[in-house]
C-alpha cells in the first residue's frame, strides 16, 4: 500500500509516497514523475521501507521559484530527507532523479553510501548528443523512452485526450509546473557540472541501463561506470529508458545488490 | 493614428516543397537554403523599402529581433536600425525590439538604444520582448521557466541605467555590475517610449500598464481573431485602475495589400500570401512552447500559442481575406477594413506588414504608395481625443543632423572658424 502524504521543508510543501517495510530506502523520480500506483514503487515496498518526494512543481509539491540550479534541488532534496527523518538511506534516483541523486551523493560524499542510478542525467558526450527532450511531441516521446514502443504507446496514450480542452488546459498547466521544474536542471543541455564533482561519490553505486535506452545510450552508462570509482553496471535486456517499467525485477535485482 | 512600416524580412527563396522537406522554418532550418550572395541584395533590398517609406510619410519604420529564423533576418536589429538612421529623416526607429533576456549583460541594450536614440535625434522607439520560445528557449538556450525573472531582471536594470545620473552597483541574480554608468545616455528624457510586444500574457498586460508602456500584440491570425486578446488587455486596463483607455497604450501587427480593385489585389499578392503562411508560418510544434516559458496563470486563461498551428495551409485567398488574416483590396476595402479593426480593436499603433513574403521590392512598393497616398489619409484622425497623447511615441529633436551630401562634387571647405590656427612659437 502506497500513501500520498505532504512534509513541510524550508523551501515549501513536499508531497511523497510512502509504503512498505524494511530498510529505508528513497526513490527520486524521472522528467515524468510517479504516482501511487507506479507497478516500480510497489515492487519496491515488498523489500524497503519506500519514500518517493516529488519535486516542487509535481503533484502537490508547492512551486518554488528560489529553486533555481543544481546546488538549490540538491540541498532542498537534502532538506527533505531530514523533514522525513531520514538518514543514509539507500538513495536511487531514476533519469533526472539519478542526475540529483549522483548531485547528493558527489555534495556530500559521507552522507550517501548507497547508491543506485538508474538511466540518469547529468553527464554530456558531444559524440552522443541527448535527444533534445523538451521539443519532443507526446506522440514521439515512446520511441525514446521505451524498448518496445508500441506497449510504450499505448501507456501513455490512454485516458488521453488533446482535443478536449477540459483535459488539454490541465495537461499543460501539468506540463508547465513539471517539465518547468526539470528543465532547471536539464534545458537545453542536461549537464550541470557533475562531470567536474563526480570523483566525490564515495557511495557503493550500482549503474542499471536499458539496453535500448535511446535518451541516454549505453556510452552514458560507460561514462558513469568509468566516473565512479567501484561503481558496477547492470545492464538490462529488453528495455529502453523507461526501464524501471519494461523491467522492473531486473531493476530489483540490481538493486538488491546494495545490501 | 500612427502607422508603422514592418518589415520582418523574411527569405524569399525557401523552395516550393519547403513545408514537405523541412519540419521548421525556425530553429532548426536546413541552413543550405541560405546563400548569402542573394541575401546581400535582399538585404538591400529591405532597407531600401523602410527607407522609402520615409519618403511616404509613415511615421515609424519598424523591425525586431529573430533568431534562425527563415522569415526574420534580423538577428541583431540593431545593426538594421543603425543603418535606418542615416537614410531616413522623419519616420520614428521603431525597434520592436531587443530580447533584453538574452543579452548579456543587458547594460548593452541600454547603450545601443541610446546610441540609436542619438543618432536618430530622439527617434527611437525601443521595444522590450521577451521573446518567442524559439528564439529564446531553443535558440539561445534560456531556461523556460527562469527567463521571465531574467527579463525582469534586465529590464530593471536597463531603465535605472537610463535615467540614474550617476554610475550605480547592479547586484542582481542573473547580472553583477560593480560600476554602471552608460555613456552615451538616451537622447530622450527620461527614456525613449517602449512598446512590449506580447501574446496574450496576462503578467505582460500588467506589466505595461504599470509602467505606462504600450502593449503590442504582433499577431499574424489578422484583427477578427485579436478582439478576444485585446478585449482582455483593455478589460485589464480598467481593472488595475489606469488613469485612461488611450488607444495609443495599444498596437496590432496587420498584413495588408492594396491595389487599385479587389480583384487586383488577388491577382498581384495572393502567391505572396500563401507563401508566407505556408512556408514562413511552418513552425515545428515542439519548438512553440518550451514547458515552463508560459506561466500556468498565462495557461489557465486560455490564451494559446500563435505558432505551430497546423491550419494555414487550408486557407485560400477568400478565407484569408474573410478571415480578417490579411486586410487586401483597393483602397476603399482596405481603408473600410482599417476602420472596423482600429475601432474594433481600439488601437493607436498600427504596425502595417505591407512586405510580405516573398513580394518583389518594386510590388512591395506599388502597395505601398498606394496605402500611403489612398489609405492613410483617411484614417488620420480616428482618435482626436488623444491626438497630444505622446507617452507612447517618441520625441525627436527639432533640428536634427543630415548626412553630409558626399559625392565627386563635394570638397571639404574650411570657414575662417575651422581654420588650422598657427601656434606662436614660444
Amino acid at each position: 500500500m502506497i500513501e500520498n502524504k505532504t512534509v513541510q521543508t524550508p523551501k515549501g510543501m513536499v508531497e511523497y509516497l510512502e509504503g512498505g517495510t524494511g530498510p529505508d530506502l528513497v526513490f527520486l523520480h524521472g522528467t515524468g514523475g510517479v504516482t501511487a500506483d507506479s507497478p516500480f514503487l510497489k515492487a519496491l515496498a515488498t523489500k524497503y521501507h519506500v519514500r518517493a518526494p516529488f519535486l516542487p512543481g509535481y503533484g502537490e509539491s508547492e512551486d518554488n521559484p528560489e529553486i533555481r540550479d543544481m546546488l538549490d534541488v540538491t540541498l532542498h532534496t537534502f532538506d527533505v530527507l531530514d523533514a522525513l527523518g531520514v538518514s543514509k538511506p539507500i538513495l536511487v534516483g531514476h533519469s533526472l532523479g539519478g542526475m540529483v541523486a549522483a548531485e547528493m551523493a558527489a555534495v556530500a560524499p559521507n552522507d550517501v553510501d548507497r547508491l543506485c542510478l538508474i538511466a540518469a542525467a547529468g553527464l554530456w558526450i558531444d559524440t552522443y548528443p541527448v535527444p533534445d527532450m523538451f521539443s519532443l511531441l507526446p506522440r514521439e516521446l515512446p520511441e525514446y523512452l521505451f524498448h518496445d514502443v508500441a506497449a510504450g504507446t499505448a501507456l501513455m496514450t490512454s485516458n488521453v485526450s488533446m482535443s478536449d480542452p477540459k483535459f488539454l488546459i490541465p495537461f499543460l498547466v501539468r506540463n508547465a509546473r513539471q517539465l518547468g521544474m526539470a528543465g532547471k536542471l536539464l534545458f537545453p543541455i542536461p549537464e550541470r557540472g557533475l562531470k567536474d564533482r563526480i570523483h566525490r561519490i564515495k557511495a557503493r553505486t550500482v549503474l542499471v541501463w536499458g539496453d535500448s535506452d535511446r535518451m541516454f545510450p549505453a556510452p552514458y552508462a560507460q561514462a558513469f561506470k568509468a566516473a565512479i570509482k567501484g561503481s558496477e553496471l547492470v545492464s538490462v535486456p529488453e528495455a529502453g529508458h523507461m526501464v524501471i517499467v519494461e523491467q522492473t525485477p531486473a531493476v530489483m535485482a540490481a538493486i538488491g545488490r546494495l545490501g | 493614428m500612427k502607422f508603422t512600416w514592418f518589415n520582418l524580412m523574411p527569405w524569399p527563396y525557401l523552395p516550393d516543397d519547403f513545408r514537405e522537406k523541412n519540419r521548421s522554418v525556425w530553429v532548426d532550418i536546413d541552413s543550405n537554403l541560405y546563400d548569402p550572395v542573394r541575401g546581400h541584395v535582399v538585404y538591400n533590398d529591405y532597407l531600401d523599402l523602410l527607407e522609402y517609406a520615409d519618403t511616404l510619410g509613415f511615421d515609424g519604420v519598424g523591425i525586431n529581433e529573430h533568431h534562425q529564423n527563415g522569415y526574420g533576418l534580423m538577428p541583431s536589429p540593431n545593426i538594421m536600425a543603425a543603418a535606418l538612421t542615416r537614410r531616413t529623416s522623419k519616420a520614428a526607429v521603431v525597434v520592436l525590439g531587443n530580447s533584453i533576456a538574452l543579452y548579456n549583460p543587458p547594460i548593452r541594450v541600454a547603450e545601443e538604444f541610446a546610441m540609436l536614440d542619438v543618432m536618430s535625434g530622439g527617434r527611437l522607439v525601443a521595444g522590450f520582448p521577451v521573446g518567442t520560445s524559439m528564439d529564446t528557449n531553443f535558440c539561445y538556450g534560456q531556461i523556460p521557466a527562469l527567463t521571465r525573472e531574467k527579463y525582469a531582471e534586465a529590464h530593471d536594470m536597463i531603465i535605472r541605467a537610463w535615467t540614474e545620473d550617476k554610475p550605480f552597483a547592479f547586484n542582481g541574480r542573473y547580472n553583477k555590475l560593480r560600476h554602471v554608468n552608460i555613456w552615451p545616455k538616451s537622447l530622450q528624457k527620461p527614456h525613449p517610449p517602449i512598446h512590449i510586444p506580447g501574446g496574450g500574457s496576462v503578467e505582460t498586460y500588467d506589466f505595461c500598464i504599470d509602467n505606462t508602456y504600450s502593449y503590442s500584440y504582433l499577431s499574424f491570425s489578422g484583427y477578427l481573431r485579436a478582439k478576444a486578446l485585446l478585449a482582455g488587455y483593455w478589460d485589464q486596463v480598467v481593472k488595475r485602475n489606469a488613469p485612461d483607455t488611450s488607444p495609443y497604450r495599444a498596437g496590432f501587427a496587420q498584413t495588408v495589400f492594396v491595389a487599385e480593385t479587389d480583384a487586383e489585389a488577388e491577382r498581384l499578392y495572393s502567391e505572396h500570401a500563401f507563401y508566407f503562411y505556408n512556408r514562413c508560418l511552418h513552425v515545428f510544434a515542439g519548438f512553440a512552447d518550451a514547458p515552463g516559458y508560459r506561466t500556468v496563470k498565462t495557461i489557465q486563461s486560455g490564451a494559446l500559442n500563435q505558432y505551430g498551428r497546423p491550419e494555414y495551409p487550408k486557407l485560400t485567398w477568400k478565407d484569408l481575406v474573410d478571415g480578417g488574416y490579411i486586410i487586401a483590396g483597393s483602397p476603399e476595402t482596405v481603408r473600410q477594413r482599417f476602420e472596423d479593426l482600429i475601432k474594433g480593436l481600439n488601437v493607436g499603433n498600427i504596425f502595417l506588414l505591407l512586405h510580405v513574403g516573398n513580394m518583389p521590392k518594386d510590388l512591395c512598393m506599388y502597395s505601398t504608395k498606394l496605402f500611403a497616398e489612398k489609405v492613410m489619409p483617411h484614417l488620420r484622425n480616428m482618435w482626436p481625443d488623444y491626438d497630444d497623447d505622446n507617452r507612447f511615441w517618441c520625441s525627436p529633436l527639432a533640428e536634427r543632423a543630415q548626412p553630409a551630401p558626399l559625392g565627386p562634387d563635394f570638397a571639404p571647405a574650411l570657414t575662417s572658424a575651422t581654420q588650422p590656427q598657427m601656434v606662436p612659437a614660444k
